[in-house]
């Protein structure tokens, strides 16, 4: 079969040395399994994320995506877009629709974007990770490639917001997504279908400016997982995955707690059951190390 | 911007739901809801908004014109998107919250120690200056943003995360001098300029002339 081809987008986030390298390690890994090629967008930029909006207004921020699909069209056309980080998927593909919608605004934007000689045609799909995994590739693709299957893992599917809301992954359900689910069973672990935080706000960006309220919120993710007996949980949001599992020192501090609860990506957990090295499945970038997945890989 | 502000109350005396529509995001949508109360039990900071989006809207209509544009509430939405796939009347409630932060920023109305307003701002400067986020130099102004006395504070608190972060290769400390860039970055400049411009202009359409 020949390969697919994507253009993607990989946001701040997966920068080298930003905090999701891991992320897109991980990622990597699992598209050369899957025979995915990700053809970054040439020169990409910031789309401002769900935060950008108090200095950021209607135009200014739309036209930062509408900068992206253009240099995408120019130099992949043809290509779906995909994002790996929830908020630039939902930023880029609602700013889409929005220019869709309104004539105007998308003539207004290629005025703005014919400054730098680009143009916007505005025909792209917009698609996250995981639509392209579960609606293009589909379920036996992705289980024709397990090595080894993650037996006896219990794992927390944490979906989040906005991977979930308010495009989702077609056929799920808002309140009771279950691809991660379906995801970890394909795998060969075992998922927590009724885990009850699945699609619980992590506090997203006001995990920085409202630290204490989120934390609490995180609290209630982690604590529930505990209660199923999970031995990890897995996520595919970058701020999710921060948000889970970097606060846990401070959370146990406030509360008196003794979370270790490692969060990992979707992406880390199939590079592992494809059979690749810990470092491949960027295991090394856990702040909390998921030992299970460790043992696994070494094996 | 206290100017802009006395030209809009000038201009649009009799309603703040005209001003609201003509002048926030996706405002023109808040007329449609019916008061049910489904977005406020969505928001999962919802017990820390004074108004939540449901008393939001009512508030709009009843020409609460300070009480709203002056509140934090309307700093507290996490963009969960809950609201949006619930409301019964399809409001694009997340988007209408910014809208509101956006336009009281505008007018210079945001309560002046709101964390998320303040933060929110510098992702927004930072980003602006080479296209893409730098996180280590957001982090510290995030944690300096109260002061230096108060940004130790933080720091010290978040230290052994720092560390960790590092260790693990998903913070450096390089990033610091210069960092990851747009490459066209005059372009890239040139783009949001335009972009900003033409914004203004629509803005002076609505409101007051321009530079008033
Ligand atoms: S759960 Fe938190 S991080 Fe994840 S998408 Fe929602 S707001 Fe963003
Ligand atoms: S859910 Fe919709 S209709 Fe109901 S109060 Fe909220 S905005 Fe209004
Ligand atoms: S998107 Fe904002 S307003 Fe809507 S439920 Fe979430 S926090 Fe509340």
């Amino acid at each position: 079969m020949a390969k697919r081809e994507y253009s993607f987008y990989p946001g701040c986030s997966s920068q080298k040395g930003a905090s999701s390298s891991n992320y897109l390690i991980s990622v990597q890994t699992m598209c050369e399994e899957l025979e995915v090629q990700l053809n970054e967008i040439p020169d990409w930029n910031c789309c401002a994320a769900s935060i950008g909006y108090a200095g950021g207004g209607e135009l200014p921020r739309l036209t930062l995506s509408a900068r992206n699909i253009a240099l995408s069209e120019q130099h992949h056309p043809g290509q779906d877009i995909v994002a790996t980080c929830a908020a630039c998927w939902l930023s880029t593909r609602e700013a889409a629709e929005r220019l869709h919608e309104d004539q105007s605004l998308l003539a207004e934007c290629n005025t703005a974007l014919a400054e730098a000689g680009l143009k916007l045609r505005n025909e792209t799909p917009i698609k996250h990770m995981a639509e392209v995994l579960i609606e293009d590739l589909g379920y036996d693709a992705l289980k024709a490639r397990v090595k080894k299957p993650l037996e006896g893992i219990k794992i927390a599917g944490y979906v989040g917001c906005q991977t979930n809301r308010p495009f989702g992954i077609a056929g799920e359900s808002y309140e009771n997504p279950k691809y991660l689910d379906k995801l970890v069973e394909t795998l060969g672990g075992d998922s927590i279908p009724d885990y009850e935080k699945k699609v619980q706000c992590c506090g997203g960006a006001l995990a920085f400016s409202e630290p204490e309220k989120s934390q609490e919120m995180v609290k209630g993710i982690i604590e529930a997982a505990y209660d199923h007996g999970a031995d990890l949980i897995v996520t595919p949001c970058p701020v999710c995955q921060m948000n889970v599992e970097v606060y846990q020192d401070q959370i146990n501090q406030t509360y008196g707690t003794k979370f270790q609860m490692p969060v990992v990506y979707y992406s880390t957990l199939m590079a592992v059951a494809y059979g690749r090295s810990a470092k491949d499945a960027a295991l090394n970038g856990q702040i909390i190390p998921a030992k299970a997945l460790d043992a696994l890989a070494a094996k | 911007m206290g100017e802009l502000n006395t030209a809009m109350i000038e201009r649009y005396r009799n309603s703040f739901l005209k001003e609201v529509e003509a002048n926030v995001e996706e405002g023109e949508w808040v007329k449609m809801c019916m008061q049910c109360g489904v977005c406020s039990g969505s928001c999962p900071l919802g017990k820390f908004w004074e108004h939540p989006p449901q008393e939001i809207f009512m508030m709009i209509r009843a020409g609460k014109r300070e009480a709203v544009l002056q509140s934090e509430s309307v700093w507290m939405c996490t963009s969960c998107y809950n609201c949006i796939v619930r409301c019964p009347r399809e409001l694009p409630i997340t988007h209408i919250m910014h809208g509101l932060a956006h336009y009281a920023k505008r007018l210079g109305l945001v309560p002046k120690t709101n964390p998320t307003a303040k933060f929110a701002q510098m992702f927004w400067d930072n980003l602006m200056v080479k296209g893409r986020i730098n996180e280590l130099k957001l982090g510290l102004a995030l944690y300096f943003m109260n002061g230096f006395g108060d940004g130790i504070k933080v720091a010290l608190k978040n230290q052994k995360l720092g560390m960790a972060m590092m260790k693990t290769g998903r913070m450096n400390p390089k990033e610091a001098f210069g960092g990851h860039a747009v490459k066209d970055l005059a372009g890239f400049h040139k783009v949001l300029k335009k972009a900003q411009e033409l914004e203004d202009a629509r803005i002076a359409q609505n409101g007051p002339p321009a530079g008033a």
